[in-house]
């Protein structure tokens, strides 16, 4: 431990975060061989994609997905692109394209927010998950998207869900089991000690596997801070005063009033500023629209 | 638009020892018997040390206004509507708030009987435990589930609260009685707790200030005896270990770094110190200490997930633990005493194959004998020939390969596991002691359905001219004898003996590549399944009581293996020849293999000169 005897107690902390989702990382990849990482091109899954590459020494030996709903903010999938073809990332995209054609989106006026995260997310992603409907890979020599050839389902799913976001993610497992119509049985999951975890499932089932979920908000930016991790400039104030806090589709995700230019005044911000005590979720309105909004869609398989 | 305030306390972490802000952070589990009264002990925590959100008590009392419900502090814990709806908590919440001496993270587990794995799940993750007693119901079963798998969780701090001590009129004597019982049941278990205190959480007497209801009592409120709990001290000390994840070779972009990858359980290692792989007993000696964007570092100590490149290029996979040959070795035996619990809706039964995952490895195992249960209702020590779920047992079970693993009492991380039944953790426990492998128990592994003829094996060696003997033809990584078995099969059969090629490498391969791939969805059907070497000794032991010179080729034999195959086999010889390195390549090599083994067979009385 001499080593960490000069740094500081907040770099321990990261550090033991960063061992174990290193150690889950590495777990859920010797057990699973389709296996699919969830890049919503956030911070979050931005910082598991890093924690990747530290897990496998530079390289990232699993597949990227990322679930299109077209109405991502259009620098999302340019940085996203980008990173890819930097990193040489299998990179993988589906999306709902049958509801866009029908306009059955919040966006077109005629459902409701949840109605439309359903179309554009959860069933986009089970559909893509399942093989069900084409993927779209990117050609690292061409840097163009093709149909991809291979339709077999995932069957260990890498997501970076933490437990702080909400109350229904402070009950999830590292290795959390969903069911063929891809439910979570929140009442009745595996038990998981010792970093053993679920890595036996029946066929037609899987795993969705949660590498971030001992990680807070603040956390994620201290690490963003520390490793230097490329991130997406909307998380930044660029002289408008107001950023985005937390990334979505652009009719339903609304910027907050802050002045955090860079990495290190959103630490600042979150540790003793006005967002210390506000929850980060908070300019996400498909989670307002009933009770239990987020839940409902988790059960049904949203991230 | 307007943002909300948080509306939950949730500050989890999974990671003892952390500390944010110079803060000391510690997890703990609140456990005990269902209605005991845990959920109002934290909410009455949370709430008395000033830890809750801006208006959340508020909130939570309009709400019970509202609902005409009376008001408790458990329902600040419920997050989820479900909880509210059931009036239990299914899983573990994880809250947090401060003292004056640091931060906690209160992982609030169940204490129904159902939801035994959420508690098992929540207190594996705690440096220190409060265990929660009714002072008017007294001990239940659960008090005393609580208290053994807290001790097998290695959960060595404790403090029991005996609370709603004010439905007993704050009595000295029902304290003290229940504390009698109590210490003294654990005592039996070798657990010994820290503190023993009277509470009533409702009234938040004895929480974070002395009571005055009860002057009788001098020792420390529950706030003050968390405070003494004590940090755990680092593992550094400790002989190193560390199983292997995976060995990555990455070719991509022109990587040529072979890496032995996992997490240091305990001790510490620097490049040029010499290790041994176990169980398969492969040496080397660490080249390098591999990271990626990390600053450098000369050593590397427990819980850093890390990599190796060798210095001597060995064969080892996943599975496999690394130790250091200076150091004390981790025992390798595939016959262990374990105290288990169990979770699963089927009993741990005998005769039935189940998998045990210890650090990466993942082997075979079935239960051999029930030595005793830890009874949570009653009496202790009854027999039963099943562990049943929810119960806690000490037990004998076998592997089909050896495992390399410590024993409890020298180290935690390395001797503890889990067993999978078909695709659940159903029980959770940890290694007492290595036993003496027992040749009966290997050996029971032979077919038991054919009764043995009458006709003697000297009869049936007479009337076929020939003493039946299994020659096995091996080799190391890039030889393959498969050729030279073939040929000594014809050899033989062209001498008119009695011969029968019996192909293991098949077997061997599917069984390499089953592993490599990572057993997706894989169910071993048997317990046999996944282990060539008694695959093998079955098939080859029926062979050979019909009289038969059986030849088989097989790769990577360990000693552990023919072991097995002797047992199985018994009382029939087993010959066993290395092939040379290019006997699938030259022609005149495999013929020098063949004579090999047919002056073997002379040699051994098997033919020839009977």
């Amino acid at each position: 431990m001499s080593l960490f005897a000069k740094d500081s107690m907040e770099h321990d902390h990261l550090e033991q975060l960063e061992n174990q989702s290193v150690y889950i990382l590495r777990e859920a990849y010797a057990n699973f061989k389709n296996l699919a990482m969830l890049w919503s091109i956030g911070k979050d899954s931005t910082v598991l994609l890093w924690l990747a590459r530290k897990a496998f020494f530079g390289h990232v030996p699993i597949t990227l997905v990322h679930i299109d709903t077209n109405y991502k903010i259009p620098e999302m999938i340019r940085y996203r692109d980008q990173l890819a073809m930097d990193w040489h990332l299998t990179m993988v995209y589906g999306q709902n394209k049958g509801a866009l054609e029908r306009k059955e989106t919040f966006p077109d006026g005629n459902i409701t927010r949840l109605q439309c995260c359903k179309n554009l997310k959860t069933d986009a992603l089970k559909n893509t998950l399942s093989g069900e409907w084409p993927r779209y890979r990117l050609n690292l020599q061409t840097g163009k998207y093709e149909t991809d050839k291979n339709k077999d389902p995932y069957t260990g799913v890498i997501v970076g869900a933490r437990a702080d976001e909400e109350g229904s993610r402070s009950k999830e497992r590292y290795f959390s089991p969903r069911d063929k119509n891809n439910e979570w049985d929140v009442g009745d999951q595996p038990p998981e000690l010792w970093n053993q975890f679920k890595t036996d499932f029946a066929p037609g089932t899987h795993l969705r596997i949660h590498p971030l979920l001992d990680w807070t908000e603040l956390n994620i930016w201290e690490y963003i801070q520390r490793e230097n991790i490329p991130i997406t400039d909307l998380y930044f104030d660029k002289g408008t005063g107001k950023r985005y806090r937390s990334l979505g589709c652009y009719p339903c995700t609304t910027p907050v009033d802050s002045t955090s230019k860079n990495v290190a005044e959103i630490v600042a911000e979150l540790k003793t500023g006005k967002f210390a005590n506000i929850a980060e979720r908070s300019g996400r309105a498909q989670d307002k629209e009933d009770g239990g909004g987020l839940e409902t869609l988790r059960r049904d398989g949203y991230m | 638009m307007e943002p909300t305030r948080i509306a939950t306390p949730f500050a989890p972490t999974g990671v003892p020892g952390s500390m944010v802000d110079g803060r000391i952070r510690m997890n703990i589990v609140i456990v005990g018997h269902v209605d005991h009264g845990k959920s109002t002990v934290v909410g009455r925590l949370l709430a008395d040390t000033g830890s809750l959100p801006d208006g959340k008590l508020e909130s939570v009392r309009a709400f019970c206004e509202r609902n005409s419900r009376p008001f408790e502090y458990a329902f600040l814990l419920d997050a989820l509507k479900d909880e509210q709806a059931q009036g239990i908590t299914i899983d573990t919440a994880r809250t947090f708030f401060k003292s004056g001496k640091r931060d906690y993270i209160i992982i609030d587990a169940p204490g129904h009987i159902e939801f035994l794995k959420n508690m098992v799940t929540g207190a594996a993750r705690a440096e220190a435990a409060v265990l929660v007693i009714d002072a008017k119901e007294g001990i239940r079963e659960n008090s005393k589930r609580h208290g053994y798998l807290l001790s097998m969780l290695g959960i060595k701090q404790i403090a029991v609260a005996v609370n709603k001590m004010d439905l007993v009129g704050y009595s000295r004597e029902a304290f003290e009685d229940i504390r009698d019982e109590y210490v003294a049941f654990l005592a039996r278990i070798g657990a010994t707790p820290r503190f023993f205190l009277p509470i009533s959480a409702f009234n938040g007497e004895g929480l974070i200030h002395a009571s005055d209801k009860m002057p009788w009592y001098k020792g420390p409120n529950l706030l003050s005896a968390m405070d003494n709990f004590e940090k755990e001290p680092p593992k550094a000390n400790q002989p190193f270990r560390m199983p292997v994840q995976d060995i990555y070779k990455f070719t991509s972009l022109g990587d040529d770094r072979r890496i032995v990858s996992g997490r240091v359980e305990s001790g510490s290692i620097q490049a040029g110190d010499p290790v041994v792989f176990l169980p398969s007993g492969k040496k080397s000696r660490i080249a390098s200490i591999e990271a990626f964007h990390a600053v450098a570092r000369e050593e590397i100590g427990a819980d850093i997930s890390i990599g190796f490149t060798l210095a001597e290029q060995i064969y080892v996979g996943r599975g496999e633990l690394m130790v250091k040959a200076a150091e004390v070795q981790a025992e390798v035996s595939r016959r262990l005493r374990i105290n288990l619990f169990w979770m699963g809706k089927k009993p741990f039964q005998p005769g039935k194959t189940y998998h045990l995952k210890l650090g990466t490895a993942k082997v075979p195992c079935r239960l051999e004998k029930i030595n005793y249960l830890i009874d949570a209702s009653e009496t202790g020590g009854q027999t039963k020939s099943a562990v049943e779920r929810h119960d806690v047992a000490d037990c004998i079970i076998e592997l089909s390969k050896p495992l390399a693993f410590d024993p409890i009492a020298r180290l935690e991380a390395t001797g503890r596991f889990v067993i999978v039944d078909q695709y659940e953790i159903a029980g959770g426990g940890i290694v007492r002691e290595a036993l003496p492998e027992d040749a009966q128990a290997i050996g029971s592994a032979k077919p038991s359905l054919l009764s043995r003829s009458a006709v003697s094996a000297e009869a049936r060696a007479e009337l076929m001219g020939q003493k039946p003997a299994l020659v096995i033809l091996s080799g190391g990584p890039g030889r393959d004898p498969k050729v030279a078995a073939k040929a000594l099969e014809a050899r033989l059969i062209g001498l008119g003996r009695h011969a029968f090629y019996l192909g293991l490498e098949d077997a061997q391969e599917a069984d390499s590549h089953q592993s490599s791939e990572s057993g997706d969805a894989k169910i071993v059907s048997g317990w046999e399944a996944e282990i060539p070497a008694a695959q093998l000794g079955q098939a080859a032991s029926l062979l050979l009581d019909a009289g038969l010179l059986v030849v088989a080729a097989a790769k990577g034999l360990d000693s552990e293996d023919i072991k097995t195959l002797e047992n199985l086999v018994e009382p029939h010889a087993v010959l066993q020849l290395e092939a040379p390195a290019d006997a699938e390549e030259a022609t005149g090599t495999t013929a020098g293999l063949v004579e090999e083994a047919l002056a073997k067979l002379r040699a051994s009385g098997a033919i020839g000169g009977i």
